[in-house]
């Protein structure tokens, strides 16, 4: 027998919380987030194998196309200054949805997928100068192991630039289920989490010599 | 099928048994724009900082300052942006652990390899 008092998270238009804000989960938070940071802890692990293959090869190279032939240092501070932007612009539209402000979150999302197709262009202009100065992915050891690191981080950026716009699009048709602020919170940390996967990059890939 | 004295029963256990979580979790208060802005700035310039090593020279200080603003860096996008320490240490519980399993894992394998000790 139904009964009235029933509780309906998705009906009621708060998505799975209770009167007061907590989750009707057996920890009380939200499982979408434990599962966002459970993926993004093992996250860690696939760009901790990459980053230290790096490490490991960098020095694998001919003598005249080693990372420090090749890398145009400015050039690639631009393009991290350009990411770390985009964290800003990001946190601003999680700090929009939370007002459920529809505009403002929009807004926001969109410069961030701007921001982070930027970062991308940067990397395809890298990657294709490289290649005109001889350096290919067999290249060498150095080689592959760098396009390998860098061109997996392009992806997740990549990927991170889909969700965005495929979110402004679901949310300008007012079709996000459940709690919207929580969904543009869980897309903001994979973007943060590109953000500092990046942070670790270019200081150990960049601008530590081999 | 659902009754009253059910969903009282789960949401005593859920709120009751676990309850020290639950207002955690949209403990992060709303901070104005300004506050991230803020943050970015400091941000932009850590980074500023880190590039104009590749043309000053640093001497002995250039690893250790590299490693320190990258770890810097990253705690603050995690702590702040990733709103890390407004919300359940159960989250940061569940990045760091991955972090530090990650870190300790490559630099075992670095070390098998005697990376350290061609450095």
């Amino acid at each position: 027998m139904a009964d009235i008092a029933v509780h309906d998270p998705v009906s009621d238009g708060h998505g799975a919380h209770d009167d007061h804000g907590a989750h009707h989960t057996s920890t009380g938070l939200s499982n979408n987030k434990m599962a966002m940071w459970m993926f993004l802890g093992s996250e860690c692990l696939l760009f901790g194998g990459l980053i230290s293959t790096y490490m490991l090869y960098r020095g694998r190279h001919p003598a005249d196309l080693g990372p420090d032939q090749v890398f145009d240092i400015p050039f690639t501070s631009v393009s991290s200054f350009v990411l770390l932007m985009s964290s800003l612009t990001m946190v601003l539209a999680v700090s929009s949805a939370a007002q459920k402000d529809d505009r403002r979150t929009n807004l926001w999302l969109t410069v961030t997928a701007l921001l982070g197709a930027t970062f991308v262009g940067g990397q395809v202009y890298e990657f294709t100068s490289f290649y005109r100065e001889g350096l290919g992915f067999t290249s060498s050891l150095f080689s592959s192991s760098f396009f390998t690191l860098t061109g997996f981080h392009g992806v997740h950026v990549t990927v991170g630039i889909i969700m965005l716009m495929a979110l402004v699009g679901i949310n300008k048709r007012g079709r996000i289920p459940g709690d919207k602020a929580e969904v543009v919170e869980l897309v903001g940390l994979y973007w943060h989490f590109v953000d500092v996967v990046w942070i670790i990059i270019f200081t150990l890939v960049y601008l530590i010599p081999s | 099928m659902s009754t009253t004295a059910d969903h009282v029963e789960h949401a005593d256990h859920d709120h009751g048994d676990h309850g020290d979580h639950a207002p955690e979790a949209h403990a992060h208060e709303h901070k104005p724009d300004s506050y991230y802005v803020k943050i970015a700035l400091i941000l932009a310039a850590i980074t500023a900082l880190e590039t104009s090593t590749y043309w000053v020279d640093f001497g002995a200080f250039f690893l250790p300052t590299l490693l320190i603003l990258m770890a810097i860096k990253f705690v603050m996008v995690a702590s702040l942006f990733m709103h890390l320490r407004g919300d359940s240490k159960i989250f940061s519980y569940l990045f760091y652990s991955g972090l530090i399993l990650a870190i300790g894992v490559y630099v075992a394998f670095l070390a098998t390899f005697r990376f350290f000790a061609s450095t």
